[in-house]
């Protein structure tokens, strides 16, 4: 009998790596890709070790040591990761692996949650590796043993690239056997493929390029290309990956007639494509994010001779920036074809405010922004990183997001270009020990005059509340060493290294005045656990209250731009909601003793 | 109502703000349909949009290609709050169903006056020139079942006899997905919720 089960893409995805026996998972979170491991790490009968690293660079070389001992391994993160760990990974294409091993790359066309749209597949061509590129979410999970298997085979990493519908969409899905048996690590000490020195190198490179053609001649074969030819079709449609299912829909709704090329490979099914370019005049490619398949598709048309119009994103019929839909297929298809063009009658008019996210309730980001402001004022600049607090943008206090760790170098680079205005950059607890702690080791050494805020909010809170190493236990929960922030700092050399609780606006504020007198790199560790976390955990404060008799109507408190308090416009009063959580900085802000705890 | 009968196919967009358990009441209507047997796709907001801001999902039984629903697709639209059911309208198609909770929650940028939060009156009148509405306080009725944190059930009774589902099949998935205490309140919410769509 065949389970199914209603499920997460990316829980399907870890489902898929217990029914392909993985051993070792290791990652860093990052939307739309961070379930995979919470998944996994949720399970009580674990036969793997997983754990959430500082960084992908770092979680790739654990997972190639585990390949390398010849169990299965695999490594998670989302797009923007793959350039932290691209290292190591353009190596090890050369070295290959003994144990499979993929490396699961998230992409978020659109930026749903990202600082850029970048197309993973690029990487895959960049680095000679094989490229899986599900349509599904039950594609996704069936890939996963096969790929696991493909890796082995030709001794060779491959990624795995979910998009966010496939990571963050929901489907039915039909479960696989888990197998119970699995291989016992031996590291084979096989030093001309581990030790990449020139002389080694060298053979590799041409042993890579040597297997290129037997990997695509056996993708090719594949279950996850697939070529339906009508016979009597003018048209042909490719569409990869999660656009192959739009473009699918897309044309049953039109009734068109058109012969139909699903990839969900790289390399690209040479074969299938010249099947279809030889049968069809026309013939329309829709894929996500680059134009990637279409330009395997205009060389393998121009190689051959075939003179076919190719329709895709170079000539602007299907947008290159921004996700696709069914919509943008029929636009594609009116625009190359001329069809009508049918009238946009949707939506009303009626003036909508704007909802974007926001630091919740009580955030101590907010509060630390606030004091940071109060002391370094409109004029200083700001520079900051990647998280929740990347929010404070509302806040005038983000002026600079670039990537991950980038906060505490741009600060530098722009002390040290003569900028005289002050600068306090901001970066979160796990961005620090991701990336942001060479940032600062430089600062201290090249003697940058700056200062730099930890927001230490005890937990990666952006991606869904991870472990790091500050925290004092790891991804199952099992404790384990809570490194400090403040000496980690002082270990890197910094002089000025203080610890305040943002809640305390006053002290909080001191901290700033001191680090801004500063002459070198001051640090400022803003400690006080995520709200969110924070209650899971038990942490219970009493809510505050406006009195309304005392309440003058200045709006400070709403200025601090708390969703727990809003502007009661007929009675010239603030109101503090229920979502209110405790903190009590409103009250501290209040000049009319207005705010007040709610009596027990 | 076409409960068991006719058509299994239908596409639904819950819309509503970070925070009120819109993904619940998707997971609630996804277990229940693979309990039936029907194919189920869905697409939901993750990540930056979660903290307070505008989320939606989409929801399509018998589907079994992919889980976005076209512009003017969507049969019925779930809007947990009223602002949220214009934002994505474009998803509906013409003469499709509203059911929405007229419990407003105003953004930041209306606190901090930067913009202005639309009548509610308003927002209903306009809706009813080219949709079927069917509006009400769901969280006054979820208060009234036992907690406002049942919103999101109370408005899953509200569509259930839209959906190509059995009655029974959601109950089934309200129990098993809410917490352990409150399924006694869940439960009342869902038929309160229901009730006041069957009688409107």
């Amino acid at each position: 009998m065949t389970m199914r089960e209603y499920m997460l893409g990316n829980v399907a995805i870890a489902r898929g790596l217990l029914e392909g026996s993985v051993q070792v998972i290791a990652g860093y979170p990052g939307t739309p890709s961070s379930e995979i491991i919470d998944t996994l790490a949720s399970r009580e009968d674990q036969d793997y070790h997983i754990e959430w690293s500082v960084n992908e660079k770092v979680a790739m070389e654990v997972a190639v040591g585990a390949a390398w001992a010849g169990v299965r391994s695999v490594v998670t993160m989302k797009h923007v990761g793959l350039n932290v760990a691209a290292d190591p990974f353009m190596t090890l294409a050369y070295a290959g692996t003994k144990g499979g091993l993929i490396a699961i790359v998230a992409d978020d066309p659109s930026c749903h949650s990202s600082q850029n749209e970048q197309d993973t597949r690029r990487y895959a061509r960049f680095a000679l590796v094989p490229c899986f590129d599900p349509s599904t979410p039950q594609e996704a999970k069936d890939m996963i043993p096969y790929a696991f298997e493909f890796s082995e085979k030709f001794e060779i990493p491959v990624i795995f690239r979910p998009t966010t519908r496939i990571s963050h969409g929901k489907s039915d899905i039909e479960l696989g056997e888990v197998p119970s048996d699995k291989p016992v690590p031996h590291f084979e000490k096989l030093l001309d493929r581990w030790v990449m020195l020139p002389k080694n190198a060298r053979p590799r490179h041409t042993h890579l390029l040597s297997i290129q053609q037997p990997i695509e001649d056996a993708l090719a074969e594949s279950p996850w290309n697939s070529l339906e030819l009508k016979p009597d079709a003018r048209l042909g449609v490719i569409g990869a990956g999660i656009a192959s299912v739009y473009a699918k829909e897309a044309l049953q709704e039109l009734g068109l007639e058109a012969s139909f090329l699903k990839i969900g490979t790289y390399p690209v099914p040479k074969k299938l494509i010249l099947e279809l370019l030889s049968t069809v005049d026309t013939v329309i490619i829709f894929e996500e994010l680059e134009p990637v398949v279409e330009e395997q598709v205009r060389m393998i048309a121009q190689e051959s001779g075939l003179e076919v119009s190719i329709i895709g994103k170079t000539g602007g019929f299907v947008p290159r920036e921004g996700e696709l839909d069914i919509n943008a297929f029929l636009e594609a298809l009116k625009k190359a074809f001329d069809l009508e063009v049918e009238p946009e009658t949707g939506g009303v008019s009626l003036e909508l405010a704007p909802r974007p996210p926001a630091l919740c309730a009580g955030c101590s980001h907010r509060a630390t922004f606030y004091s940071m402001k109060k002391v370094f004022g409109k004029d200083a600049i700001y520079p900051s990183d990647i998280g929740c607090y990347t929010l404070g943008i509302q806040s005038g206090t983000v002026e600079t997001t670039l990537c991950m760790g980038s906060s505490i170098s741009i600060a530098s680079g722009l002390y040290h270009a003569g900028e005289k205005r002050p600068i306090c950059c901001s970066i979160g607890d796990s961005t620090f020990f991701h990336t942001g702690m060479n940032s600062l080791l430089n600062a201290v050494f090249n003697k940058a005059n700056i200062t730099v805020t930890i927001l230490d909010n005890r937990i990666t809170a952006m991606t869904g509340h991870q472990p790091n190493p500050g925290v004092g236990f790891t991804v199952t929960g099992e404790p384990t060493v809570e490194v400090s922030l403040a000496e980690l700092c002082r270990a890197m050399g910094a002089e000025f290294v203080t610890v305040v609780d943002p809640y305390r606006l006053e002290e909080t504020q001191e901290a700033f005045k001191a680090a801004k007198d500063f002459e070198g790199t001051a640090v400022v560790i803003a400690k006080q656990p995520c709200v969110i976390s924070g209650k899971r955990a038990g942490i219970r404060r009493v809510p505050y209250i406006v009195d309304p008799e005392k309440c003058e109507g200045c709006k400070q408190c709403v200025k601090f731009g708390c969703p727990a308090i809003e502007f009661d416009e007929d009675n010239k009063c603030a109101v503090i909601t229920a979502i209110c959580s405790g903190c009590g900085v409103c009250a501290q802000i209040c000049k009319f003793e207005a705010i007040k705890e709610v009596k027990r | 109502m076409n409960e068991g009968t006719g058509e299994k196919k239908l596409d639904l967009l819950i819309t509503g703000v970070g925070g009120q358990g819109a993904i619940l009441a998707s997971d609630i209507i996804g277990k229940a349909a693979v309990v039936s047997g029907l194919p189920i796709r869905a697409a939901e907001t993750h990540g930056m949009a979660q903290r307070g801001g505008s989320v939606v999902n989409h929801i399509r039984l018998g589907s079994d290609l992919g889980s976005m629903i076209p512009k003017k697709g969507a049969d019925i639209m779930l809007a947990l709050e009223p602002m949220e059911a214009v934002r994505y309208l474009d998803f509906l198609k013409d003469g499709g169903v509203i059911i929405v909770n007229i419990q407003p929650i105003v953004p930041v940028t209306v606190t901090s006056g930067l913009a202005k939060y639309p009548d509610v009156q308003e927002i209903l009148d306009v809706l009813s020139e080219k949709y079927v509405v069917k509006a009400f306080n769901a969280d006054e009725l979820a208060y009234e079942a036992g907690s406002r944190l049942a919103m999101n059930v109370a408005m899953v009774g509200a569509v259930s006899g839209y959906l190509p589902i059995p009655k029974d099949a959601l109950l089934e998935s309200v129990k098993a997905l809410v917490p352990q205490k409150t399924i006694e309140i869940n439960v009342r919410a869902f038929e309160m919720g229901r009730r006041k769509v069957e009688e409107s």
